[in-house]
């Protein structure tokens, strides 16, 4: 067996040519050769679809940003591409509202869960809790757009019209809005927070906890005051991979937060997300080479990039962290 | 440390401390038992309005504009036959990779950099692999939205996940098997095969049926590239339209008629329960076969 190709690998596990019989050696060469080649392929094939996603998505939504100047996409606040405005800013801010909301479901109650897995929870407790949560994990992101429509949306509208006939003061929510998209995305990426925060939280050593409890502090000073901060940059990574998660959330958030674009702050009005853009324009016959396809590449490519960047960071952030404790 | 020249002061701060742990610690636990409270609540919600909608003639019916007769037969021959081919495609690409970065480079920049891409791969949007697989496969290769192009696609939406588990699994295999195999004159690849595989297999089966439940329950990349989700016919080979139980569950839910949001719910009902199945079976493989080898 030829050395060339063994790079580093090969110093950790010894070579065994002392033992090869000559007849079939070099056939046997050439077979390890094709193997490997092989498999580096399979390994090349990320790589080349990374370059693929930038490539098409540049190269179809090329024709869009030749007809339409990149300040009007950037700094417009219409999105109608029918009566000619390109503001992907109304859709961005569909995306944010909804992406603020799930985080404002998803952080506190994410880091309380993952707090009590770690600090508090029997491995009992534990065991049972985790394999739930990946249960909340693997359900189809379909599946919580249905929930959303048909049992969280009109639980808000029935409580907003108690309220209103109790209080006089009147309050309006749509029948698609924000606030229940937030509220079942959120859940959704609940599960990230707490797996995640909770592998962190349990990777600070046990003497941060006991040198604490020693100086007399409570479980709570251990807890608040040494582990969470001992482990917050892997925590603040968690919650960006979750907020990238809920930017790219496509199928809850068409069916709760509906399909028009609306600038807006307020949960309680429906909005159109990016992705919401995507589903409701690739769904009718948009013919192709036409402006209104190549609309479809941009958002894409703003929607990758928003995404991408978030996740490099959380990814930049992980990594220091992993250096830190080994 | 507060101090202790004043007994009664000292009693009471230590109280008042006791009682701000323990709030924290019942709302910590209070999180918890409202993830799993949402969890319950979710599924009841789903039993409650889809349980009456389970028939055979759901199974064995096409879409129809009438919600009694309305079923779901070619939205599952579709899922069936998109999850089977992608996890024909991304089983060998995926496990390969993994094998690739595992076994055959150290602890290069090369790696590095893969390493990085597939982590940043897992997290792009399952829209985006939709549009890509709707510039690529269905205009530019002109496949059209068929079962292939659909699968395709799905195969670049798990890959990561394929990846990632099976490096878990390769890594979990201690170099010892690895060294005992060499010095035995078996070569590199020889190793890999009977040594290394066999014994990471039910990590890697594990992984794979994550990546097949992915698979069966995205509807976004089959909206993207064109798939339908009503059709006159059941697809029988590859070539054909797409379709999906999960395209065809959200066209359902956002028809108005009260009647197709219950439907949507019993196909839902179908939809988690192949998922449940497919789970139970990755359960007992890594029970029943993770148990046997023990190093």
């Amino acid at each position: 067996m030829p050395s060339a190709s063994t790079s580093s690998a090969s110093a950790k596990v010894p070579g065994p040519e002392a033992a090869e019989p000559t007849v079939d050696k070099s056939k046997r060469w050439l077979w390890e050769r094709a193997i490997h080649v092989a498999l580096a392929l399979c390994a090349f094939v990320s790589v080349a679809t990374t370059i693929g996603i930038v490539a098409i998505l540049v190269v179809e939504a090329g024709p869009f940003f030749l007809e339409v100047p990149i300040t009007a996409f950037l700094f417009d606040t219409k999105w109608s591409p029918r009566l000619d405005h390109y503001g992907v800013l109304e859709l961005f801010a569909g995306t944010l509202l909804v992406t603020v909301g799930a985080a404002a479901v998803a952080i506190p109650i994410g880091l309380g869960a993952a707090v009590y897995l770690s600090e508090y929870a029997k491995p009992a407790v534990r065991e049972v809790v985790k394999p739930l949560l990946e249960v909340l994990a693997g359900i189809p992101s379909v599946v919580y757009g249905w929930v959303a429509l048909t049992v969280v949306s009109p639980a808000i509208r029935g409580f907003a019209k108690w309220w209103s006939e109790a209080t006089g003061w009147e309050v309006v929510v749509e029948g698609f809005n924000a606030i229940s998209a937030s509220v079942v995305v959120g859940f959704m990426i609940l599960p990230m927070v707490v797996s995640l925060s909770e592998d962190v939280l349990r990777a600070v050593p046990r003497s941060l906890r006991e040198a604490a409890f020693a100086l007399g502090a409570t479980k709570f000073d251990v807890t608040a005051k040494v582990v969470v901060p001992a482990a917050f940059s892997g925590i603040m990574a968690s919650f960006l991979l979750a907020v990238a998660r809920a930017i790219g959330e496509t199928m809850a958030v068409t069916l709760a937060a509906g399909e028009r674009p609306n600038l807006t702050l307020n949960p309680l009005e429906g909005v159109q997300t990016m992705t919401a853009y995507i589903v409701s324009t690739t769904q009718g016959d948009t013919e192709t080479g036409s402006l209104e396809y190549s609309t479809v590449f941009a958002v894409g490519l703003a929607l990758f990039f928003c995404t991408m960047a978030i996740n490099l960071l959380a990814q930049w952030i992980l990594e220091r962290t992993r250096e830190s404790y080994e | 440390m507060p101090s202790n020249t004043d007994n009664s002061d000292s009693t009471r701060h230590y109280r008042r401390r006791r009682l701000v742990s323990s709030l924290f610690a019942g709302s910590c636990g209070l999180m918890t038992v409202l993830c799993v409270v949402v969890l319950g609540g979710l599924l009841v919600s789903i039993v409650a309005k889809g349980w009456s909608g389970l028939s055979w003639t759901l199974l064995t019916n096409l879409t129809s504009r009438f919600p009694e007769k309305a079923g779901i037969k070619h939205a599952l021959f579709g899922s069936v036959w998109i999850a089977g081919l992608t996890a024909l495609f991304s089983v060998p690409l995926g496990v390969g990779a993994a094998v690739y970065l595992e076994e055959y480079t150290g602890a290069s920049r090369l790696r590095r950099v893969i390493q990085l891409n597939i982590a940043n791969l897992a997290g792009v949007p399952s829209i985006v692999y939709g549009i890509l697989g709707l510039g690529l496969f269905v205009r530019a290769l002109q496949m059209g939205a068929t079962i292939l192009a659909a699968s395709l696609t799905m195969t670049l939406v798990v890959l990561p996940i394929v990846i990632l588990a099976s490096q878990e699994a390769l890594r979990s295999v201690p170099g010892s098997i690895r060294q005992a195999s060499h010095a035995l004159g078996a070569t590199r690849w020889q190793t890999i095969w009977r040594q290394v595989l066999p014994a990471s297999a039910p990590g890697i089966m594990t992984g794979v049926i994550l990546a097949v439940s992915r698979a069966l329950g995205e509807a976004a990349p089959l909206v993207a590239i064109g798939a339908a989700a009503s059709m006159s016919w059941a697809p029988m080979s590859p070539t054909e339209q797409a379709s999906g139980l999960p395209l065809l569950i959200y066209h359902w839910a956002a028809e108005p008629k009260e009647e197709f949001k219950d439907l949507a719910a019993s196909g839902i009902l179908v939809l988690l329960g192949t998922l449940l199945l497919l789970n139970a079976g990755a359960v007992f493989v890594r029970y029943r076969y993770g148990k046997r080898i023990k190093w």
